[in-house]
């Protein structure tokens, strides 16, 4: 399955886009579309230009956990430097 | 010391609100990402994984305490609270919000300070040795020509869209700090039999997936010469380089194609065209530009300070810092001051707001007010009095600051690596941290002299791989992090490309490399023999062994 990751064109932030069809910075919280829908979704939500920039799929199993040759950097992305654990997402969840 | 002209506070003024202009329309959705990108790489700004980075320019590694307060400034209102500084002197922020950017510029602007030349198919932000001006071994200071480098370069018409980057270091010394033999243009101050000091021109050089070590196509060139020599340079490069494919863009592709000799005939032909008088600097020019580096007003010292000897005799730890992070400085009574960015386990070239401050107030209290930033992702202070060393050295002790390891094992040059950078394939900073731990013994690192380890996340190389003693390259293998050792590299006056010496380790597995190397070293060297020199004796055959044997 796939899940549509970008970054916030205000800040940067990673985001993933939702059920809710709007950007949420939880992959948790993220949409999950079949490998054959999600070409459709995700080029709807490049032309989101406003809201994100570099909008593209990544790989997540049926329990929304990221999957794949990209998974380190995807992980990385999703909570934060690994070497700055208290930066980022995984700061807030550390609390 | 740099300053600004009319000129450079119009020119960073007009671009600064030229870029908020194009933030805004692009915050509207009235500009594209498309059409947005190449307008903010213009002005150093990219989008890494977590958010956007700022890369500021810090032109040939000098600047004020007044700046480095305002870098302060900027990481705390802008950033987490820290920057890092890069192997091209330059200093990023990580974490800057694009509604933000504009604000941060000016704030830079209020400084002399801009993120121009630091991104872009342009020529970069000039590089040069960071003791320059200070170190006793030079032949002059080379800033005053880095200076007119950086006044041509900026905004070239001709040279803003070159087929690709472009990077010029320039070195004084025969000592080479500034790594110009792996530039697209290296320039090496010297003296001919005359007595006369020229330039020697190096090209081609570079690292990134193609590594080459520059070739020498003039061994002396007038220094009247300069600009107009670069600028023949240049236009057969922006003619004959390749745009087909950006990996064969750069310089080093065109002139290893052509051979050395052929590329120098056909810069010695362009040469000749070129409107020399229209090009070069007329001599007033030069010496005005020449005045802004004045040295700054030393006092008459003796050669050695006896409170200094004192405490040397009577603090191990003190000792340690001057034999290590301290150099010979031209003026009597002087030093030259190694800050280093490497504490034992730390992120290299990182620096927090207010250890930037540290720094600021010690440089403005102690080294006439200047601060240098290295390619080696540390900074120093060029001008400190030999009694005041025992003082600045308790001051950064303080600020977590005074680690005694400058070019020792533990001094690593690391990329950002895939913590941060979109490009990279596997993390770069989690493995000098390591390898900083396992071989944190201060007395160990000194006992095994210099040795430079340099690591890379990627093929592109910012990490400087290929001229590390030891480099490290992070390659992807199916989605897991592996690491390509290479043995026998130099950025220095030896420079070479080291050779990879086998298959590729695992993270754990790369730090017990390097152990062992550094073992058979120890086992292997003669009085005085470094790393490098005794892999040079050696050869790779019995490094390969030791690094494999029962591995």
């Amino acid at each position: 399955m796939k899940a549509i990751t970008a970054n916030a064109l205000q800040d940067g932030a990673v985001v993933y886009l939702g059920d809710d069809d709007q950007w949420t910075p939880h992959l948790s919280s993220a949409a999950r579309f079949e490998d054959g829908d999600a070409k459709d979704v995700l080029a709807a939500a490049c032309s989101r230009i406003e809201e994100i920039t570099e909008a593209y799929l990544i790989s997540v199993d049926d329990s929304g956990a990221i999957i794949g040759r990209e998974t380190i950097r995807e992980t990385i992305r999703k909570g934060g430097p690994t070497v700055r654990l208290d930066l980022g997402l995984q700061a807030e969840s550390c609390g | 010391m740099y300053r600004y002209d009319e000129f450079d506070a119009t020119m960073v003024a007009e671009r600064a609100a030229q870029f908020r202009g194009q933030v805004a329309r692009r915050l509207s959705g009235e500009l594209s990402e498309d059409e947005f990108k190449p307008l903010r790489l213009m002005n150093g700004l990219y989008l890494q994984l977590h958010a956007y980075m700022l890369r500021v320019a810090i032109p040939y590694g000098t600047f004020s305490s007044r700046q480095m307060r305002r870098l302060a400034h900027a990481a705390r209102k802008y950033d987490k609270g820290y920057g890092h500084f890069t192997t091209r002197q330059n200093i990023q922020y990580n974490w800057p919000a694009l509604v933000d950017v504009p604000d941060l510029l000016d704030d830079l602007a209020e400084v002399e300070m801009h993120a121009i030349q630091t991104s872009g198919n342009c020529i970069r932000n000039v590089t040069s040795d960071q003791y320059a001006g200070a170190a006793a071994d030079e032949v002059e200071d080379p800033r005053p020509w880095c200076e007119i480098i950086r006044q041509w370069s900026t905004f070239h018409p001709e040279f803003s869209f070159l087929p690709r980057k472009f990077k010029i270091a320039v070195t004084a010394s025969d000592n080479d700090r500034a790594a110009v033999r792996v530039h697209d243009i290296g320039l090496r101050l010297h003296k001919n039999e005359a007595g006369e000091t020229g330039f020697e021109v190096i090209v081609g050089g570079g690292l990134g997936r193609t590594p080459y070590v520059g070739h020498t196509i003039r061994d002396f060139l007038p220094k009247e010469h300069l600009l107009s020599y670069l600028e023949a340079v240049l236009r057969v490069y922006n003619l004959e380089g390749r745009r087909d494919n950006m990996y064969k863009a750069r310089i080093k592709i065109l002139v290893n194609a052509e051979g050395a000799d052929h590329f120098r005939e056909m810069v010695e032909e362009e040469w000749a065209q070129v409107n020399q008088p229209g090009i070069d600097l007329p001599r007033e020019e030069v010496d005005r530009i020449h005045d802004y580096f004045e040295a700054p007003a030393f006092e008459t010292l003796p050669a050695n300070s006896t409170t200094l000897e004192e405490r040397r005799a009577t603090n191990r730890e003190f000792a340690r810092w001057l034999r290590v992070n301290t150099v010979a400085h031209k003026a009597p009574g002087y030093a030259i001051v190694n800050i280093s960015l490497k504490p034992i386990g730390g992120i290299p070239g990182d620096i927090s707001d207010t250890q930037m401050e540290a720094v600021a107030d010690l440089a403005e209290q102690f080294s006439f007010d200047e601060i240098r930033a290295t390619h080696e992702q540390n900074l120093v202070l060029p001008h400190i009095r030999k009694d005041d060393l025992y003082g600045v050295w308790a001051a950064l002790k303080a600020a977590g600051l005074a680690t005694a390891n400058i070019g020792l094992v533990s001094d690593i040059i690391a990329c950002p690596g895939l913590d941060y950078c979109t490009l990279a394939n596997t993390r770069s900073i989690p493995i000098a941290q390591r390898i900083s731990e396992r071989l944190a013994d201060l007395d160990e690192q000194e006992a095994l002299g210099e040795l430079k380890v340099k690591i890379s996340g990627c093929i592109n190389a910012c990490g400087h791989h290929h001229v590390g003693h030891i480099g490290i390259l992070g390659v992807d293998k199916k989605g897991e992090e592996f690491y390509q050792v290479t043995l026998g590299g130099s950025a220095a006056e030896d420079a070479s490309i080291g050779e990879i010496v086998g298959r590729g380790l695992s993270s754990g597995d790369v730090v017990d490399a390097v152990e062992k190397l550094v073992e058979f070293y120890k086992k292997e060297r003669k009085d005085g023999e470094r790393f490098l020199d005794v892999y040079r004796r050696l050869g790779a055959d019995p490094f390969k062994e030791a690094l494999y044997e029962a591995a």
